[in-house]
C-alpha cells in the first residue's frame, strides 16, 4: 500500500478544507515562482522523466504532448484547455479534485500554461457539476486575489487568465476535439484528426487539452522531482492514480493508490470487499464503462496499470472500477451500458449512430432471451463494424464493452438465446414474410 | 443525441432581466473578440434559469440576435445538449441516474418511487405541478450511487425510504439537505478508511 507521505491528494475526502489558506498549509503554491524560473525546457523534461501519462483515459505521455506545442508564440496565441467533462460511467475522481483540491488544479494550470506558452486557460466542466464549478470559481477568485494567477502570476512574470466553461450534459464533449467545438459554441461533434489540436485547436490556435487529474499532479511532481514520481509503479506506468471503486462492493470509495496495485487489493482492502464475498464476484469493469469487462479469474491476479490492462485485452481508462457480483444479470448490465452509448452518440458517423442503437436493441432482447442464436454472432459482427470506422474513439468505446461481454460470457448469452431462427416446419402461414426460409 | 420535444405553448417574447444582462455581458468578456458565439451555452443556461427551468424559442431568437449569430446555430446547440429543457418542467426537477453503476445499486427502485410519488411518466408534471422527473445518464457520482440530482444539488447514497422522504419534503416546499444520505464524508470508504489517517494540515 502506498505510504501516506507519497499521496498527492491529501485532501481527497475534505478533511482540511479546500480554501486557499488551508491548501497553502498543505504545501500548494510553495516555490511556484522558482519552479517557473527554471524554464519551459526543464519543466517539460522533468514531466517526461516522470513518465506521467494522461489520466483522462487514453494514457498519452503528457510531456510528449506538451512538446508538440510550438516553442514560440507565433501570430496565434496558445490555449490550455482542461477537460473536466467527467461523464464516463464509473468515474468520479475529477469531481473530488474540483471540490476539494482546486488549488492544486489552478497551480497546475499556471505551470502547464507556462510550459506550453498559453496565457489563457479554459476549464471545461460538465454542466451537472454546477456546485463543483461554483467551488472552483471561488478558488479561482481567491487565487486572483492573492495574485497567484492573473497578471505577473506569483511574481513569475507570466500572465494567466483562467475561465470556466460549462458543458450541458453531453458525454461526447469529453473527447478533446468535441470539447473544443463545444467551447466555440457549437454542437459537440468531434473533428477529424489530423490536424491535431496542439497545432490547430481552439479557434484554430495551438491548444493543449489535458485531464484535470493530469494537471493537478504536475506541481507535486515538479516539487518532488520526476524521479520520485517514476519510482512509484513500474516503467512506463508510473506514479499514483485515483481509483474509483463503485458497484457491488461494501464500501464504494475513491482512493489514491500506486499504479500497478493489484485489483483484488483495491476491492478487498479499500472498498471492503465484494457484497456477498469474493466468490460472489461475477465481473469487473476496470476502467470506466467503455473498457471491456474482466471475468473473476483475471481479477484474481491483474495489476491495475495501463500496460497490464492492455495485455488482458482491456484498458485502464479512467480507472473507474465497477464491480458486478453474481446477484446482477451481466447481460442486462451491458445492455444498460449500450443504452448509454446509444443516448450519447453525437450522430456524426453512421456506424456509431446506427450501430449503438442496434447493439442496445439486440442486448435488450438478449437479456430477455428473445434473440435467436444467430444473433449472438451478428452482435459481434456489429461491434467489429463500428470499431475503427468512426471519427473519434467513441466507436471503440461503445463496441468494446459488448466485445468484452461476448469474449468472456458468450456461453451464458448463447445459452439464454438458443432458439433456431429458421422455421423448419411448413406451417402454411400465408402472411409469413420469410417464406423463403421454409424451403431450407 | 437526445430526443427533444419542443413545447407547443411558446411565449411571444423573451429578454434577459437586468441581473442576467449584466452577467451575460461579463460572460462574453471571457472569450476573445469576435468569438462571442462561445457564450451561447452559458446564455442558454441563463435563459433557462430565468424562465422557470426551460428555454422557449423566443429566447433562442433573442440570444441569436444578442450574439449576432444565426438563430439556427442557437437552435442547433439547444437541441443537441441534453441539459437544456425545451418544454416546461417542474419547479423541482428530479434527474435520476440509471446508468449501470447506479443501476446495480438499485436506481430503478428510485425510479419506481418517482413513478409512484410524482408522475407515472417521465417529463410529466406531478398533480400539484411542482415537480417532474426524468431518467438520465451517468451524473458522475458513481461512488455515491444511487443518486438523484434535484435542480442543481446532488442527493447521494439513497434508498427507497430516503427518496420518499426527500420527495415529501420538496412537495412541502422544504429544501432537503444535499449530499450523502448515509452520513458518510464525501467519497471516503465508509467505516473502512485505510488511507490519509495520519496526515495533518501541516
Amino acid at each position: 500500500m502506498l505510504r501516506d507521505e507519497d499521496r498527492i491528494f491529501t485532501n481527497l475526502y475534505n478533511d482540511f478544507g479546500s480554501d486557499v489558506d488551508s491548501s497553502q498549509k498543505r504545501g500548494d503554491w510553495k516555490d511556484t515562482k522558482e519552479i517557473i524560473s527554471k524554464g519551459k525546457e526543464w519543466i517539460i523534461n522533468e514531466i517526461k522523466l516522470s513518465e506521467l501519462r494522461g489520466r483522462g483515459g487514453a494514457g498519452f505521455p503528457t510531456g510528449l504532448k506538451w512538446s508538440f506545442a510550438p516553442k514560440e508564440i507565433g501570430s496565434k496565441q496558445h490555449y490550455l484547455v482542461i477537460n473536466a467533462d467527467e461523464s464516463e460511467p464509473g468515474t468520479c475522481k475529477d469531481r473530488d479534485i474540483l471540490r476539494f483540491e482546486p488549488q492544486k488544479l489552478i497551480e497546475g494550470c499556471l505551470i502547464s500554461s507556462y510550459a506550453v506558452n498559453a496565457h489563457i486557460c479554459y476549464i471545461y466542466i460538465r454542466g451537472e457539476y454546477y456546485n463543483e464549478g461554483k467551488k472552483l470559481q471561488e478558488a479561482i477568485d481567491e487565487a486572483y486575489k492573492k495574485e497567484l494567477i492573473g497578471k505577473n502570476a506569483c511574481g513569475s512574470g507570466w500572465d494567466l487568465d483562467i475561465h470556466i466553461h460549462y458543458g450541458a450534459g453531453a458525454y461526447i464533449c469529453g473527447e478533446e476535439t468535441a470539447l473544443l467545438e463545444s467551447i466555440e459554441g457549437k454542437k459537440g461533434q468531434p473533428r477529424l484528426k489530423p490536424p491535431f489540436p496542439a497545432l490547430i485547436g481552439l479557434y484554430g490556435c495551438p491548444t493543449i487539452v489535458n485531464n484535470v487529474e493530469t494537471i493537478a499532479v504536475v506541481p507535486t511532481i515538479l516539487r518532488r522531482g520526476g524521479k520520485w514520481f517514476s519510482s512509484l509503479g513500474r516503467s512506463k506506468n508510473t506514479g499514483t492514480k485515483i481509483y474509483c471503486i463503485s458497484g457491488n462492493v461494501n464500501n464504494p470509495c475513491n482512493v489514491e493508490e500506486e499504479m500497478g496495485i493489484p485489483l483484488k487489493d483495491l476491492i478487498e482492502k479499500h472498498a471492503g470487499g465484494v457484497i456477498g464475498g469474493w466468490d460472489n464476484l461475477k465481473a469487473v469493469i476496470p476502467g470506466g464503462s467503455s473498457m471491456p469487462l474482466l471475468p473473476k479469474q483475471i481479477c484474481e491476479t491483474i495489476k491495475m496499470d495501463f500496460d497490464e490492462c492492455v495485455e488482458n485485452k482491456t484498458g485502464l481508462g479512467t480507472a473507474g472500477i465497477v464491480v458486478i457480483n453474481k446477484d446482477q444479470d451481466i447481460i442486462k448490465c451491458m445492455a444498460r451500458i449500450a443504452r448509454f452509448y446509444k443516448h450519447e452518440s453525437c450522430g456524426q458517423c453512421t456506424p456509431c449512430r446506427e450501430g449503438s442503437g442496434w447493439m442496445w436493441r439486440m442486448l435488450e432482447r438478449m437479456a430477455k432471451g428473445e434473440a435467436s442464436r444467430d444473433e449472438v454472432d451478428m452482435l459481434m459482427d456489429v461491434t467489429k463494424q463500428i470499431e475503427g470506422h468512426t471519427i473519434c474513439a467513441f466507436g471503440e468505446g461503445s463496441a468494446w464493452p459488448v466485445q468484452g461481454l461476448l469474449r468472456h460470457f458468450k456461453k451464458e448469452v448463447a445459452k439464454r438465446n438458443n432458439f433456431n431462427p429458421l422455421v423448419d416446419k411448413n406451417r402454411n402461414i400465408p402472411y409469413l414474410v420469410d417464406q423463403h426460409l421454409l424451403d431450407k | 443525441m437526445s430526443i427533444k420535444k419542443i413545447s407547443k405553448d411558446q411565449p411571444d417574447n423573451f429578454e434577459f432581466n437586468k441581473k442576467n444582462l449584466e452577467e451575460a455581458n461579463n460572460i462574453i468578456k471571457n472569450y476573445p473578440d469576435g468569438k462571442q458565439q462561445s457564450a451561447v451555452m452559458a446564455f442558454l443556461y441563463l435563459a433557462q434559469k430565468q424562465n422557470d427551468n426551460w428555454i422557449p424559442l423566443a429566447a433562442m431568437k433573442y440570444i441569436g440576435k444578442f450574439l449576432s449569430i444565426p438563430y439556427i446555430k442557437v437552435y442547433e446547440v439547444a437541441t443537441f445538449y441534453s441539459m437544456y429543457n425545451l418544454s416546461p418542467v417542474g419547479k423541482y426537477f428530479l434527474q435520476v441516474c440509471t446508468t449501470t453503476p447506479c443501476m446495480i445499486r438499485g436506481a430503478y427502485d428510485l425510479v419506481n418511487v418517482c413513478k409512484k410519488n410524482i408522475s407515472e411518466n417521465q417529463n410529466e408534471l406531478s398533480k400539484d405541478k411542482s415537480c417532474s422527473w426524468v431518467e438520465v445518464e451517468c451524473l458522475g457520482a458513481c461512488i455515491n450511487a444511487p443518486m438523484i440530482q434535484i435542480n442543481e444539488d446532488y442527493y447521494e447514497d439513497l434508498d427507497v425510504e430516503k427518496t420518499e422522504k426527500i420527495i415529501e419534503q420538496i412537495k412541502n416546499n422544504e429544501k432537503p439537505k444535499p449530499g450523502s444520505y448515509r452520513g458518510r464524508k464525501n467519497s471516503e470508504p465508509e467505516n473502512n478508511r485505510k488511507t490519509l489517517l495520519n496526515i495533518k494540515n501541516a
